[in-house]
């Protein structure tokens, strides 16, 4: 996929349009080779400047679309069927062993002094009604309500089916995927932050919470970097070995691993926090990928071709990333 | 006429998509009532278990802790009384009259009383219990090791598996069993437990005698051991998947 002899690092001053990913994305001038018309400009929310030059890049190759649409797949399923695991037992420790006196979180049922049952959640001893949500929702004594878990009802042996499965399918997915970035150096020349990008973070951060997204850069900007990194080559396996941890049979393998987490409960809490930040990553992820071009996005990821303009086409998108 | 169309076909693909994560929803749950999905699932345990068997060393140990480091409580979980009449009459005289009966594939079929077995060389574990919910409690546990238990029934070459039958009945009747490899059988932490926390095992934790198998999760440690049969398939007991909870969709390997 790669051509070897491309240039590596960021693009010259002079062409700043030059694609350096793939020697068939050097489409500038040439029309796009997919059939799929030139049409307008990627939706944006600034008023459209006039008759801007648009041009498509080959800017995902295939492994990068397969990885991510098997990820779109496993994932809902994992947060899922994980959230009905969690629920048959809906209380969270630190350390090796689980004092039920002493949780850090736990979700529960109780009957107040009127005699009307409530749902209740307890963060770090301070407790809140979450009738409806937490504790208690339908009328069920369950963590989590029937809409978040996989499946609907109880059923935590069919949740680990699920889970089991589709987690094989995420690690695998993200063992190829990490090799592939690393040695087609889609991880050092797109993915990993560049030292220039990282100084122009508080810009970035700046324009990125007012809603001044850069839109059809040819390059993933410095917190799409950091977001994307982080969770692939952090949060990633951070999820899968506090899962693994769980195993008293790996735990005997690899005892380094409960040292590591500071025992199972430990990694159980630390599991349960990975999958709200991935819950946390494809929220804004998604918000993200709506405000700056759903359908340039979307296309781009099904197909490999982003368009991006000629000139004016960004703002708080120009510093190097 | 470009905006309209763009709106349409927003409206199209969000109307798709909402449309989509209901039959999703409701997709997931018929496929968890199929057989051909539940048994593609399924895959995942041999999977599971090839990999883990592959990555830890046979005798690989269960991490074991101190004293200081035991559970203030140790939960009981599932049955913590069986009722039936036959183990209460034994309860009531101190399981004098228990008797572990140890056959099947084996030369020397034999029955063991439980002071026999106390006996024999013991061995003394403190282990972390992890129970398929996800809790985990720290005990003490002694007992005897079901290798040294094996050594003395010698199991034909034929055998496979030990299976242990269970005095507590659910409520439609059918009895607790259990089943492991004689990878789990011959580890050292695995023993069949008639002490916990240095005392005579509770009735609540599987008195008179329980297996450990420090390295699976807790309903594979089958309480109030009655009998030990060595077989080859246990496919003809009850359900055919090797347990009372394997019976039910869990999975036979429990390493995870």
């Amino acid at each position: 996929m790669s051509n070897p002899s491309e240039m590596s690092g960021e693009p010259l001053a002079g062409n700043p349009l030059e694609e350096p990913v793939d020697s068939a994305s050097t489409v500038s001038q040439t029309p796009s080779p997919i059939p799929v018309p030139v049409v307008a400009r990627p939706e944006s929310h600034e008023t459209p400047e006039p008759a801007p030059r648009v041009h498509r890049i080959y800017r995902h190759k295939l492994p990068v679309r397969l990885a991510h649409w098997l990820n779109v797949l496993c994932l809902p399923i994992l947060i899922m069927s994980g959230l009905q695991i969690f629920n048959a037992h809906p209380a969270l420790y630190w350390g090796d062993r689980s004092d039920r006196d002493r949780p850090i979180l736990s979700m529960r049922a109780m009957r107040t002094e009127s005699g009307e049952v409530v749902g209740v959640t307890t963060v770090f001893g301070h407790a809140f009604e979450t009738t409806g949500v937490l504790g208690l929702s339908h009328d069920s004594v369950r963590g989590f309500p029937a809409w978040a878990t996989l499946p609907g009802g109880k059923w935590l042996a069919m949740g680990r089916q699920w889970h089991l499965f589709f987690a094989w399918l995420f690690v695998i997915n993200g063992l190829i995927f990490g090799l592939y970035a690393i040695l087609s150096r889609h991880l050092s020349r797109d993915l990993f932050p560049k030292w220039e990008g990282l100084r122009g973070i508080g810009q970035a951060l700046k324009d990125h919470l007012l809603l001044r997204h850069p839109t059809g850069e040819k390059h993933y900007n410095v917190l799409q970097k950091i977001a994307y990194t982080g969770v692939v080559f952090g949060l990633g396996p951070l999820i899968v070995l506090t899962g693994l941890s769980m195993s008293p049979m790996i735990d005997a393998a690899f005892p380094g691993l409960l040292t590591l987490f500071g025992g199972r409960q430990s990694a159980r809490t630390i599991h349960f926090l990975a999958c709200f930040a991935f819950i946390g990553f494809v929220v804004i992820h998604l918000s993200q990928v709506v405000l700056t071009g759903l359908w340039n996005n979307l296309r781009s990821m099904l197909t490999g071709w982003y368009a991006v303009e000629e000139s004016g086409a960004t703002h708080g998108g120009q510093q190097a990333n | 006429m470009a905006d309209n169309k763009r709106i349409d076909r927003r409206r199209f693909v969000i109307g798709a998509l909402q449309a989509a994560g209901l039959f999703v929803l409701a997709g997931c749950d018929n496929l968890s009532r199929s057989d051909w999905f539940t048994s593609l699932l399924g895959k995942a345990e041999g999977v599971t278990r090839r990999a883990q068997r592959l990555l830890t060393p046979r005798r690989a140990m269960a991490k074991e802790f101190t004293e200081a480091d035991l559970s203030p409580v140790f939960p009981p979980n599932g049955t913590d009384n069986p009722a039936n009449p036959v183990y209460q009459a034994l309860a009531r005289n101190g399981f004098a009259d228990w008797r572990l009966e140890v056959g099947g594939l084996v030369q020397h079929p034999a029955v063991f009383s439980l002071a026999e077995l106390r006996d024999m060389p013991s061995r003394t574990q403190i282990t972390r219990h992890d129970c398929v919910e996800g809790w985990s409690a720290i005990g003490k546990w002694t007992g005897i090791q079901l290798g040294e238990l094996l050594a003395r029934v010698q199991p034909l070459p034929s055998a496979r598996y030990v299976v242990f039958y269970c005095a507590d009945p659910d409520e439609d009747g059918q009895h607790y069993y259990e089943s492991i490899d004689f990878e789990d059988a011959y580890h050292p932490q695995t023993i069949l437990a008639y002490e916990l926390n240095g005392k005579t095992l509770p009735i609540a934790h599987g008195a008179p005698v329980r297996l450990r198998v420090e390295r699976q999760l807790g309903y594979k440690m089958a309480k109030y051991v009655m009998r030990i049969e060595v077989m080859e398939s246990f496919a003809s007991i009850a359900g055919g998947q090797g347990g009372y909870w394997e019976d039910q969709g869990y999975e036979w390997y429990a390493g995870i």
